[in-house]
C-alpha cells in the first residue's frame, strides 16, 4: 500500500464504492480515481503482495492461499434444475487483492469481430439465448489497446491472418518461444496452420518500475513475486492507489448492496475480518465480483422492493451462464523440453476460430495453444499416460523421463447461453458467514460437446505432424466445475433478456453498474480475461462520462 | 486442479545449522555472486539486467530457510517413522538415483501431520496398525512392514491400492485402509517434488531425478527443440487472411 493511500470512514458518502479488486475491479477503480473520483474497493480476500508469493504448491495450490476456500465458501452443483444439487466444489476464482488475475495463466486474445455479431450472421439456435452484443468489435477496440499499453501485454502485431484489426502494436515484443511452441509452430506450418507468437500479459521487457518475467516456471496458479504478470495487482491497483483518491480495504466481504425507498443504491453491507458489519455509503455502487459473485451479491440483496434480487426484473440474473468449452490433449518427445521453465504458452493459432456450421455441423469455434502448465506435484498426478504405474519403480522411471519431455496443446472453445446454467443461491447450504452458498447448475449444449471433440481432433493432428512418441486425451465430458464466469448478467438493450445496458449500467437501479466475466454476452474461443478488462476500461469511460453530466445522482 | 493435500511454509528438517547462519548472514553483493555463480546458463549482463528482481526472487529463497526446525520427530515415534519410511521407499524406490529415503520424505510427512495435515493424523494412526496386521496376516513369520523383502512389501501395499491391479491385489480394499495408502502416496510424492526450500525434497534429490534444474530463474533457450529457433516473424498477409478462413 502506498503512503497516501486515503482512509474513508464508512460513512463518508464516496462517489463509487466498487466491489471486487480483479481484472475489471482495479481497472475501474484506477479510472475513475484518476478521473478525479474518489473511490472504496472492497476486496473479501486479503491484501498479498509479491513479498507473499512463493514456489510453495501445498500452500498456494492445495490449501488455496490465493483463491476461494472450499470450507469458508462451499458449493453445490446439479445438472439440471430438476435435481437437488450435491455439496462439492463447483468453482475456483482469486480471492485477494487483484482477484483471479493474480494467478491466472495470462492469455491475452483479444476477442475477435465475429464474437460481437455471431448471431446475426449465422442465425439463431434453437433451446438457447444466443444474441448479438449491443456493441461491436470497433466500440471495444481502443479499449483493447489501452489494457496492451497501460496493464502490460507482450506480443506480436501481425503474426496472425486470423487477428482482428488493431489500432496499434504491441508495447513489447512476445515473450521467447518454448521448446513447445516450437514444437506446436513447426507441426502446424506443415498442416498448412498459421500459428502464431502467444500474445501474454507477461512483460518480456522491463516496463513501468515492473520487471520483465524471469522464468522461473511458476506461474498458472501463483501469485509473481517478480510483478512480472500483469495482474490488477501489480498494475491497475497501485495506479488507483497513486491518485490519492482510492481506498483499497482488503478482508471486506460485501454481502448485500443497500437501496433506498426510491430503488437507488444507497452503499455496501460486508463484513470486516472479525465478521463486524459494516455499510459504506456511496453515491453509486460498481459491482466487479466475477461472474459468480456478482450475481449471488444481487440475489443476496433482494428485499421487499426488490423481491427476486436487486436488478433481476428480468429474472435472468445468474443464468445463462458459459464456461468456454475444450481440454488438453496431451504428448511426449524423445527430445528434452525443458517446458517446466518459464510461463505456460509461447504458441497459440487461430484457424479453427470461426468454423462453419453449415460444414462441421455444430456451431463454434476455438483457438489451441501449445503449454505446459503443471508443477513437478502436478504432473506426477496428471501428467502422466494413462495406464502408467502410480507408484513404486515404473512410477518412478516414468516420472524421471517424462516430466521434462511432456507439452499440451489447449484446446479452447465457445459456449452457448442456455438459460438453465446458472449461479444461483443454494436453498440449504451456507458459507462460514451464514450466507446462502453458491450453488452451480451446468449441462454443456451439445455443440459445445462436439466442438470439444472437433478441436481435440485437430490438437491429435498436430501432434502427430510434430512426430510425438506417444499422445493421448479423456473423452469430453460434461463440465462440472467453473474458471472461466461468463454472461451471467449479460448486457443488452433490452431489458428482458439482459441485466446491464452498453453503459453496463443496470436497467433496473441507476446508480448500479456491473463489470466483470458476467457482463459478456457471447462467451469468446476461451481467453475471456483481456475482455474484460477491454470492457472495465470502457465502462470506466462511460461511467464517467454518466457521472460527469449529473445523470446518476440526479 | 492438482489434488494435493497439505502446508505451510516449514523448513528442511536436515538443513544444517551451519547452512543456516550462511544464509542469514549472506550480504547481497555475496548474493549477487552466489546467483551468478549458481546460475549456469545465465549470462551476467542478462543478471545485470534483470538484477532487481532477481534479488527479490532470491530473497524470497533466503527468507523461506530461515526458521529451520530441529530433525526430531514431531507426530511419529522413532519406530513409526522406520514402519513410514519402508513404505515411502517403495512408493518412489531407491534404485541407481535417490529415492524417498534420501530425499527425507518422512521428515516431510512428520511435519506435516504436526502442521497443515492435522486433518490426516487420524488416517495414520488407524492406517498403520492396520497395514501392521495385514502384514501378519499375510506373511505369519513376519511382524513389521519393514521386516518383509520388498516383494513382500509390495504384495502388502497392492492389497491396499484400490487401483492396482486385481490380480496383484490379495485383499479387497477397505474404505478407511485405502484411504491411508493413498494419502501417503500422495504424501510421499509430495514430500519427494516439492520446492526444497518447503520441508521436503531434501537436497532437491527429487528435481534431480525427474531433471529439473533448481534454479530460481531460467533464461531462453530452455530445451532442446527451442535452441538455434528464430520463430516469432510476422507472417499473416492480408490477402492470406480472406482465402484461408474456414
Amino acid at each position: 500500500m502506498t503512503v497516501d493511500e486515503p482512509r474513508y470512514k464508512t460513512s463518508d458518502e464516496v462517489d463509487f464504492v466498487i466491489i471486487g479488486s480483479g481484472a475489471a475491479g482495479g481497472i475501474l477503480a484506477k479510472e475513475l480515481s484518476t478521473n478525479g473520483f474518489r473511490v472504496v474497493v472492497l476486496e473479501q480476500g486479503p491484501y498479498l503482495t509479491e513479498a507473499d508469493f512463493n514456489h510453495n504448491e501445498i500452500e498456494t495450490l492445495a490449501q488455496d492461499k490465493l483463491t476461494n476456500h472450499p470450507k469458508l465458501q462451499p458449493n453445490t452443483f446439479r445438472k439440471t434444475p430438476d435435481e437437488k444439487a450435491k455439496p462439492q466444489r463447483a468453482l475456483v476464482y482469486g480471492r485477494c487483492v487483484g482477484g483471479t488475475s493474480v494467478h491466472f495463466t495470462a492469455n491475452f486474445w483479444r476477442f475477435h469481430e465475429i464474437d460481437f455479431i455471431e448471431r446475426s450472421k449465422i442465425g439463431p439456435i434453437a433451446g438457447t439465448g444466443f444474441m448479438d452484443w449491443p456493441i461491436t468489435y470497433a466500440d471495444l477496440e481502443p479499449y483493447y489497446t489501452k489494457v496492451e499499453w497501460e496493464i502490460g501485454v507482450s506480443g506480436l502485431a501481425g503474426a496472425s491472418p486470423f487477428d482482428p484489426p488493431r489500432s496499434r502494436p504491441y508495447p513489447m515484443p512476445p515473450l521467447p518461444v518454448k521448446s513447445s511452441g516450437v514444437i506446436f509452430e513447426r507441426a502446424a506450418r506443415k498442416l498448412g496452420w498459421h500459428p502464431f507468437p502467444a500474445p501474454m500479459a507477461i512483460l518480456s521487457q522491463a516496463r513501468a518500475g515492473r520487471s520483465a518475467c524471469i522464468n522461473c516456471g511458476f506461474c498458472l496458479g501463483f501469485g509473481c513475486e517478480v510483478g512480472a504478470k500483469s495482474s490488477s495487482l501489480a498494475t491497475a491497483i497501485r495506479m488507483a492507489e497513486r491518485t490519492g483518491r482510492c481506498e483499497i480495504r482488503p478482508n471486506s466481504y460485501v454481502h448485500r448492496i443497500e437501496t433506498d425507498a426510491n430503488g437507488r443504491a444507497t452503499g455496501a453491507v460486508y463484513f470486516d475480518q472479525k465478521r463486524n458489519t459494516h455499510l459504506q455509503k456511496a453515491k453509486a455502487v460498481v459491482v466487479c465480483a466475477n461472474g459468480a459473485e456478482t450475481p449471488r451479491l444481487l440475489l443476496l440483496s433482494a428485499n421487499k422492493q426488490f423481491p427476486n434480487g436487486l436488478a433481476n426484473s428480468s429474472g435472468i440474473v445468474g443464468k445463462y451462464l458459459m464456461l468456454n468449452s475444450g481440454g488438453v490433449v496431451t504428448g511426449q518427445f524423445e527430445h528434452p523440453l525443458n517446458d517446466y521453465k518459464g510461463f505456460a504458452v509461447s504458441r497459440v493459432l487461430h484457424d479453427f476460430y470461426e468454423l462453419d456450421p453449415q460444414k462441421v455441423g455444430f456451431y463454434g469455434g476455438g483457438g489451441l495453444d501449445a503449454r505446459f502448465d503443471f508443477t513437478p506435484i502436478s504432473f506426477a498426478f496428471g501428467g502422466l499416460p494413462p495406464g502408467t504405474s502410480r507408484w513404486g519403480k515404473d512410477f518412478k522411471a516414468a516420472l524421471a523421463h517424462d516430466f521434462n519431455r511432456t507439452m499440451e496443446i489447449f484446446c479452447h472453445g465457445t459456449s452457448l447461453p442456455l438459460e438453465n446454467n446458472s449461479f444461483s443461491l443454494d436453498p440449504d447450504l451456507k458459507d462460514a458467514w451464514g450466507q446462502p452458498a453458491l450453488r452451480l447448475t451446468y449441462k454443456d449444449h451439445p455443440d459445445d460437446l462436439k466442438l470439444g471433440n472437433w478441436m481435440f481432433a485437430r490438437a491429435h493432428e498436430l501432434f502427430d505432424a510434430a512426430g510425438a512418441q506417444k499422445k493421448w486425451s479423456f473423452p469430453v465430458g460434461e463440465q462440472q466445475f467453473a474458471v472461466h464466469l461468463l454472461g451471467s448478467c449479460r448486457m443488452g438493450n433490452d431489458p428482458k433478456t439482459s441485466v446491464i445496458n452498453p453503459d453496463h449500467r443496470t436497467h433496473d437501479v441507476k446508480n448500479l453498474f456491473l463489470c466483470d466475466g458476467s457482463s459478456l454476452v457471447t462467451s469468446g474461443r476461451g481467453q475471456p480475461t483481456m475482455t474484460i478488462e477491454a470492457l472495465a476500461f470502457r465502462a470506466a469511460d462511460r461511467i464517467t462520462g454518466l457521472a460527469k453530466r449529473g445523470e446518476i445522482v440526479a | 486442479m492438482p489434488v494435493l493435500l497439505l502446508t505451510e511454509n516449514r523448513l528442511h528438517p536436515t538443513v544444517g545449522k551451519s547452512e543456516n547462519i550462511r544464509q542469514n548472514t549472506m550480504n547481497e553483493l555475496n548474493r549477487r555472486d552466489f546467483l551468478l555463480r549458481a546460475g549456469t546458463g545465465l549470462s551476467a549482463t542478462w543478471v545485470s539486467a534483470n538484477w532487481a528482481p532477481i534479488l527479490s526472487a532470491a530473497t524470497h529463497a533466503h527468507n523461506a530457510r530461515k526458521a529451520t526446525p530441529p530433525p526430531k520427530f514431531e507426530f511419529f515415534t522413532a519406530e513409526e517413522a522406520a514402519e513410514i519410511e519402508a513404505i515411502t521407499a517403495r512408493i518412489i524406490p531407491t534404485d541407481d538415483t535417490p529415492g524417498a529415503p534420501e530425499a527425507g520424505v518422512v521428515y516431510f510427512i512428520d511435519r506435516g501431520l504436526a502442521t497443515f495435515g492435522v486433518d490426516d493424523q487420524k488416517t495414520y494412526r488407524e492406517g498403520l496398525p492396520e497395514l501392521q496386521a495385514r502384514v501378519s496376516e499375510m506373511f505369519p513369520s513376519v511382524s513389521k512392514f519393514s521386516g518383509l523383502a520388498t516383494e513382500q512389501q509390495d504384495a502388502i501395499l497392492h492389497s491396499f491400492d484400490e487401483k492396482s491391479d486385481s490380480s496383484q491385489r490379495a485383499f479387497r480394499a477397505r474404505p478407511g485402509a485405502q484411504n491411508f495408502f493413498e494419502t501417503l502416496r500422495q504424501h510421499t510424492i509430495t514430500g519427494f517434488l516439492i520446492d526444497p526450500e518447503y520441508a521436503g525434497n531434501h537436497d532437491g534429490v527429487g528435481w534431480k531425478v525427474i531433471g529439473r534444474e533448481r534454479e530460481h530463474m531460467f533464461q531462453a533457450p530452455f530445451g532442446y527443440y527451442d535452441k538455434d529457433y528464430p520463430g516469432g516473424q510476422p507472417v499473416a498477409k492480408e490477402s492470406e487472411k480472406k482465402a484461408e478462413k474456414k
